[in-house]
């Protein structure tokens, strides 16, 4: 099988190796010691990194300068992009940037609303005049005609084709849930190479999702890697399954958690089990694991779960 | 309809300081049907401004009228001789029905009353919901009557994002149905889900405000 870009995230996936994917978000100013520091803690933990692209409207430094900084630092980064700022010409302008400072993993989403409000303290920018003139899936497709056709969205040609490996978000389990399954399909049909989705707690939901996934043969066409979010409180999870679309948590986890004297061990325990049970799931490639404002847990979830060290590809 | 809202008051008399004889007009159509400038608004208004002005420490002389509509030439004549004794216009018309105001009375200052805010309907007593964007390329016919440019937060063409609450409610306002959770309803009551399984192109936006001014000419109608 030829590779569309030989990046170690699509090599990993191509010899059937089970995939690590994790997140660095970029820091609320231009400190590239704030990136090198989170870099420090997690190299060679994963297979790739997601850089975030201004997540919850709070600016943060660039997705793509970020990825470049993990890049010279050894890590392979995911870049993540938007619909929420930018427009189709300046999106491929940044990707044919991107391709030429050597970020070929891109994942393109609808972004956080600018009105959705930034979490905290933070105020974010619900004043901004949101752009949305494509959406992920016409994003997806724009990145697939770029590479594959040499072709920019309004028909002009591109001197060379861009080399990208494209991921695409998934929230298997948000409403209306008969349709996530075809909204899939959709993005798989658009170009997504790779999946990631939003954070699942919710196992045997999830693996009905999966199996529709199966039958309709999408998993052969691109690689689904589950999210993983380390919980470490009851009270993170209630949140979340309250306040986070799409993110399901049952109840008897929440319990757990709530009884679980050390509940940031707990959470490892967790975590560790979840890894277990998606990996069992056909179709699963591998996942994507967070441990948000929580970093330095990742490195022993990784060893104790047997994903460390990394394959070579 | 169109819709509009009223501005603070405070801007209000940011605009009106300076000035003494001050003509306040509705306009009996779209703004009345949302209750923002109509007849009543208008006479509820004026006398708010007046005793705004007069707390300022900036008394003014508020007289009020409404139109029929602002948005037609002829309808504007009816105002002319109180226009010309006021040194200010307080329009709570729409933006189209001001600057036809505006044009009109070019030396007299013309204030809004109200922001316009959206192409809505009237959805029950005292809630209106936007229907239109005026895109200038309509999608309805894709999405079985509902228009997700107007009514997703994203404008998303191919479906929910994820941030469509468990209840079916929009993330970012929680009394906002996702409009995809909707269309996808009304595809599968239908029998016609698969329809929404087409991957729609990027949108041709050039006959949307972001194209530019709307210029639409019709030689038919011109002779």
């Amino acid at each position: 099988m030829s590779l569309h870009a030989g990046t170690k995230l699509e090599k990993v996936l191509a010899a059937g190796q089970f995939a690590l994917t994790t997140e660095v978000g970029p820091p609320r100013g231009p400190d590239v010691e704030e990136v090198l520091k989170k870099a420090d803690i997690l190299k060679g933990m994963a297979d790739a990194y997601n850089v975030t692209d201004n997540q919850t409207a709070v600016v943060r430094m660039s997705s793509i300068a970020g990825s470049k900084i993990l890049l010279d630092a050894g890590l392979e980064p995911v870049a993540q992009m938007t619909c929420r700022d930018r427009n189709r010409i300046a999106m491929q302008s940044d990707l044919l940037g991107a391709s030429a400072l050597g970020l070929k993993n891109i994942l393109a989403i609808s972004g956080d609303h600018q009105g959705a409000g930034a979490s905290g303290k933070l105020k974010g920018h619900p004043g901004a005049k949101g752009v949305y003139d494509v959406d992920s899936i016409q994003l997806i497709n724009i990145i697939k005609n770029m590479r594959d056709e040499g072709v920019q969205a309004g028909g002009d040609t591109l001197t060379s084709k861009p080399q990208f490996f494209i991921g695409a978000a998934w929230t298997p389990l948000g409403p209306p849930i008969e349709f996530r399954v075809l909204r899939l399909a959709k993005k798989v049909a658009a170009g997504a190479d790779f999946i990631q989705t939003q954070a699942v707690y919710d196992i045997k939901a999830f693996a009905e999702q999966m199996a529709k996934a199966v039958d309709m043969g999408l998993t052969e066409k691109t690689a689904i890697l589950p999210g993983l979010i380390v919980p470490r409180s009851a009270g993170m999870l209630n949140y979340m399954n309250k306040n986070v679309p799409g993110v399901v948590v049952p109840q008897e986890l929440i319990d757990r958690m709530k009884a679980a004297s050390d509940p940031q061990a707990e959470g490892v325990k967790v975590t560790l089990e979840l890894i277990e049970q998606v990996r069992e799931l056909p179709g699963v490639k591998g996942v994507h694991l967070q441990a948000i404002e929580a970093e330095e847990l990742l490195p022993e979830i990784i060893n104790q779960a047997g994903l460390s060290p990394r394959p070579e590809v | 309809m169109i819709t509009a809202e009223w501005k603070p008051i405070e801007e209000m008399v940011g605009y009106l300081r300076g000035h003494k004889k001050v003509l306040v007009i509705g306009c009996a159509t779209c703004v009345a049907e949302c209750a923002a400038g109509g007849e009543r608004e208008v006479e509820t208004l004026a006398p708010l401004l007046a005793m705004a002005m007069q707390n300022d420490g900036n008394p003014i002389e508020v007289k009020s009228a409404t139109l029929e509509r602002q948005c037609e030439p002829e309808f504007l004549e009816a105002i002319a001789e109180a226009a010309a004794e006021a040194d200010a216009i307080v329009s709570v018309a729409c933006g189209i029905g001001m600057q036809l105001v505006a044009e009109r009375y070019a030396d007299t200052s013309l204030y809004p009353g109200v922001n316009t805010t959206s192409l809505s309907i009237r959805e029950e007593p005292g809630l209106w919901t936007s229907r239109c964007a005026a895109c200038g390329d309509c999608v309805l016919g894709f999405t079985f009557g509902l228009c997700p440019v107007a009514r997703c937060a994203k404008s998303l063409q191919n479906g929910p994002c994820g941030g469509t609450r468990t209840n079916g409610m929009c993330e970012i306002n929680e009394d906002t149905p996702c409009i995809w959770r909707l269309i996808v309803e009304r595809a599968t009551a239908r029998g016609r889900l698969e329809d929404l399984t087409k991957v729609r192109p990027p949108k041709n936006w050039s006959n949307s405000p972001a194209g530019g001014p709307k210029r639409m000419l019709r030689e038919d109608l011109r002779s």
